[in-house]
């Protein structure tokens, strides 16, 4: 398992302006690095929403990416409100975004079953008030 | 559809990618939320929206797009066109509205193609 290449991105939680800045440039080095266009797509979708989420439901956190021959893993940790009910989250059409935030085309409930449709493994750890910590896996 | 044919069907003005013109696209999305285009694009090459931000451009660059038509005479501002300009994506602003310019690009040909 020696192989690894890992980015790490701090993700600003004030500026929505810049939320998918990591993801784009994690999708510009997988391709770099000669993924296929599937697996670039998959890992930087997947990354994009989570990103998103950090940004407009817990003021920002941090991503980490692991990339391996084999697969990739993609690790968003945040500060946030945590979320009560994961299996509610999970569900497609379920969101608690302000309509501000559905004014900027964000806030259909489509991110978390999106993420998990475009990755193999899909984890979720979250504690109300403490925080949620995404994990991650596209298999190469 | 040759992206400069929608720019001529639907009056619209090249904002950036002008060298790019000339590149075939085969299916279009017309949409506002970028949480349903991340959803549902396949292979969708052009986005027509009436939204007007960096996520837009930046959902297009998740989505492999190569096309964004901004509607009712929209115009997005530098650090947009600048996004786009360095991902390769030609921008397109036209005084349409939505229906009418999804319809006119419909009607000549450049259809909705597959959904996820
Ligand atoms: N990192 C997070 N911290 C706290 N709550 C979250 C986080 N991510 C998601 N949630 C909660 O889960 C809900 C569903 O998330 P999901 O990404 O599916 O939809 P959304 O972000 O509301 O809308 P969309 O992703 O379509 O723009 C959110 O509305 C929010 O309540
Ligand atoms: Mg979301």
């Amino acid at each position: 398992m020696g192989n690894c290449v890992n980015f790490h991105f701090d993700i600003d939680g004030d500026n929505f302006t810049s939320a998918g800045e990591a993801s784009v440039r994690i999708k510009k080095s997988l391709r770099e690095m000669g993924f296929t266009p599937d697996v670039i797509r998959r890992v930087s979708v997947a990354m994009y929403e989570g990103e998103i989420n950090m940004v407009i439901h817990a003021n920002g956190g941090t991503a980490d990416v692991n990339v391996y021959v084999d697969k990739i893993e993609i690790i968003l940790a945040d500060n946030g409100p945590g979320i009560s009910n994961i299996e509610l989250a999970m569900q497609e059409g379920y969101s608690t975004a302000p309509d501000n935030i559905r004014s900027l085309g964000f806030g259909a409930g489509m991110g978390l079953p999106n993420m998990k449709n475009y990755t193999d493994d899909m984890k979720i750890e979250s504690e109300v008030g403490k925080g949620t910590t995404v994990f991650m896996t596209v298999n190469v | 559809m040759v992206i400069r044919q929608i720019a001529e069907l639907l009056s619209a003005k090249v904002l950036c990618g002008e060298d790019k013109l000339d590149g075939v696209v085969n299916s279009a999305c017309g949409c506002d939320m970028m949480s349903d285009v991340l959803a549902f694009v396949k292979d969708q090459a052009v986005l027509i929206t009436g939204l007007c931000n960096p996520q837009v451009v930046r959902t297009a660059i998740m989505m492999d797009m190569r096309c964004i038509v901004f509607v009712r005479g929209k115009m997005p501002p530098a650090d947009v066109l600048d996004l786009a300009e360095e991902s390769g994506i030609v921008v397109l602003a036209t005084n349409e509205r939505m229906y009418v310019a999804c319809g006119k690009l419909y009607q000549s040909g450049l259809h909705g193609g597959e959904v996820v």
